[in-house]
C-alpha cells in the first residue's frame, strides 16, 4: 500500500506556521502523510528531511518576503543531495512579479494566500501522479 | 523490476543515503522489491540494539528522542531515528510532526530519522516497524531508537520489536501511574520522568517508586525487578529524572541505555530478546505469506468476505478463519 508523501518545511525567520499547520492538515485530510518540520528550518535541514523520509514532494511556506534568497539555496541544497527531481511548490505571500522567477529556479507552481486548499490538494495528486 | 532491488541494496549498504531511504519507503510499502531487499539484508542484521521509546502523548518523547541522539553522538555514536504516529481512521492520512522536536540533529550525518504512519496497526506501531529497523540496523547503524505513537495505555507490542523498552513518564498527567501498574511496568526496562524542570515530578517520581515497591521503606533501591524475563531478575529498573528542555538527566538515560545492553549479553538474556525478535519477523510473515496465498488461492474477496460476515456477526472469527484455511488446503489438495 502506498501513500503520497509530502514535506511541508518552512524556511527562513517567520514568525507563525498557521498557514503551513492548515496546509499540512489539508493534505493528511485528503489521505496524505504529512511531515511536517516546524518553524526556522535551514535550507540543509528541509533538504535532509525531504531525501531521509524520502517524500514525492516538497512544499515550502515562506512569509517573510525573503523566498528570491530561501528557494534558491533549497533548491542547492537539494541537489547537492542528488533529490532535485523531487517536485518543489512555494506557497505564502509570494507578489506576482516573482513567480516568474520562481518558476525559473524550477519551483512547479506558487500558491498565493487564500488559495483554497483544495487547490493545493488537487496539484499534489497531480504531479505525483506524473 | 528486480533488477531494481539489488542496485538499491549495494547502494544503501554502500552509504547512499537516498537509496536508504527508498528502501525503507519499498519495505513500509510491502512491494516485491521491499521483500527482496529484505531477504537480502536480514543476514546482515542482529547487530543493532533496538530501543523503544514509550508513554503517554505529550510526555516529551520526541524531545527526548532528539536530546539523546546527540547525547550518542557526542559519545562518537552512529544512530537511526524510527518515529512513528498516528495513521487517522478517517483519512488514512497522518500528520507526522516528530522531527519537529528533534530539529538540532536535522543535518548531521551519524543520524538517519524516519517518520512512519501507523497505518491502522495497533500496539503503537505499524506493521512494517520492524522491517524498517531491520533495513536500519543491515546498514550499519548500531542504535536504533523507535518511538511508538503512545496512545496512553499500554502498548505491549513495542516489547516484541525492541531489546531495551524506556518508558517515559511526565507530570500532571493523572492517571498514568494506573497505566503503569496495569502492564506498562511490564515492559519498561528503564523509566525516566521527563520534565523534570516541573516541581511536579517530585511527585510523580514518588508514586512511580511506589507502584515499582521501590519507596524508602521498602528497605533498599533495588526492590524491582523486571517482571519480563525469568533472568531478568538481575535487573533493577532505574528510574530516571530528565529535563529534555533544559538538556539535564541525558547523560544517565544513555548510561542506562548502554547498561542495559551491557546487562542482556552478560546475563545471556540478549540471545532470549533476539530470540523473541526472530519469533516476530517469521509471525509477520508467516501472516503476510498466508494472507498472501489466501488470496492468490481463494480470490481477493475471500478475506474481506469473511470480514464482512463477523462484522455483520452471520459468523464468528473462530469459524471464519477456519473455513478460510479449509478452502486453502483443499484448494492446494487440488493443485
Ligand atoms: N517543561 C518541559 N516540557 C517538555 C520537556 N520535554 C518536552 N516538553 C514539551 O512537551 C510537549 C510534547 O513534547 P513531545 O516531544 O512532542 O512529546 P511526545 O508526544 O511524547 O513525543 C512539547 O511542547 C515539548 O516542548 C521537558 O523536559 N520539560
Ligand atoms: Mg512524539
Amino acid at each position: 500500500m502506498r501513500k503520497i508523501r509530502v514535506l511541508i518545511g518552512k524556511p527562513g525567520l517567520d514568525g507563525h506556521d498557521r498557514g503551513a499547520k492548515v496546509v499540512a492538515r489539508a493534505l493528511r485530510d485528503a489521505g496524505m502523510e504529512v511531515i511536517y518540520t516546524g518553524l526556522r528550518q535551514t535550507p540543509a535541514m528541509i533538504a535532509e528531511a525531504a531525501l531521509q523520509e524520502d517524500v514525492d514532494v516538497v512544499g515550502l511556506s515562506i512569509l517573510s518576503g525573503a523566498h528570491l534568497s530561501l528557494v534558491p539555496r533549497v533548491i542547492e541544497e537539494m541537489e547537492k543531495r542528488g533529490i532535485s527531481d523531487i517536485p518543489l511548490f512555494v506557497g505564502g505571500i509570494i507578489p506576482p512579479d516573482d513567480v516568474p522567477k520562481l518558476k525559473a529556479m524550477g519551483v512547479v507552481e506558487v500558491f498565493g494566500p487564500g488559495t483554497p486548499t483544495q487547490t493545493t490538494i488537487d496539484f499534489v495528486r497531480r504531479v505525483v501522479a506524473k | 523490476m528486480s533488477g531494481t532491488a539489488p542496485t538499491f541494496v549495494e547502494a544503501a549498504l554502500g552509504g547512499d543515503r537516498r537509496a536508504l531511504a527508498r528502501l525503507l519507503s519499498a519495505v513500509e510499502n510491502g512491494t516485491a522489491e521491499g521483500a527482496e531487499a529484505l531477504r537480502a539484508l536480514y543476514p546482515r542484521t542482529g547487530e543493532a540494539h533496538i530501543v523503544g521509546i514509550t508513554g503517554a502523548p505529550g510526555a516529551g518523547k520526541s524531545t527526548l528522542v532528539g536530546k539523546l541522539a546527540r547525547e550518542f553522538r557526542r559519545r562518537g555514536k552512529r544512530l537511526a531515528i524510527v518515529a512513528v504516529d498516528p495513521t487517522s481512521p478517517y483519512s488514512g492520512g497522518a500528520l507526522l510532526g516528530d522531527r519537529l522536536r528533534m530539529r538540532d540533529l536535522l543535518t548531521d550525518d551519524g543520524v538517519f530519522i524516519r517518520s512512519m504512519a501507523s497505518r491502522g496497526h495497533p500496539g503503537g506501531v505499524a506493521a512494517a516497524t520492524r522491517d524498517v529497523a531491520n533495513v536500519l540496523d543491515a546498514v550499519g547503524y548500531p542504535l536504533i531508537l523507535v518511538e511508538t505513537v503512545g496512545a496512553g495505555q499500554a502498548q505491549v507490542e513495542i516489547a516484541r520489536l525492541a531489546h531495551t523498552v524506556v518508558l517515559v513518564e511526565a507530570p500532571g498527567m493523572g492517571d498514568e501511574i494506573q497505566a503503569l501498574k496495569a502492564g506498562l511496568m511490564e515492559i519498561a526496562d528503564i523509566i525516566v520522568v521527563n520534565k523534570a524542570d516541573n516541581p511536579a515530578a517530585r511527585i510523580t517520581l514518588q508514586s512511580i517508586r511506589a507502584a515499582l515497591g521501590r519507596d524508602r521503606s521498602a528497605g533498599h533501591h533495588g526492590a524491582a525487578p523486571s517482571a519480563k524475563d525469568e533472568e531478568a531478575a538481575g535487573w533493577d529498573i532505574p528510574i530516571l529524572q530528565s529535563s529534555a528542555i533544559e538538556n539535564r538527566g541525558l547523560a544517565e538515560l544513555a548510561d542506562a541505555i548502554e547498561a542495559h545492553r551491557a546487562y542482556l549479553q552478560r546475563s545471556g538474556a540478549w540471545e532470549n530478546r533476539r530470540r523473541r525478535l526472530a519469533r516476530a519477523d517469521v509471525e509477520a510473515w508467516l501472516q503476510r505469506h498466508l494472507l498472501a496465498l489466501l488470496e492468490r488461492r481463494l480470490g481477493g474477496g475471500a478475506v474481506e468476505e469473511a470480514v464482512e460476515a463477523v462484522q455483520r456477526r452471520r459468523l464468528d472469527p473462530i469459524t471464519a478463519a477456519g473455513t478460510l484455511l479449509d478452502a486453502l488446503l483443499r484448494a492446494e489438495g487440488e493443485r
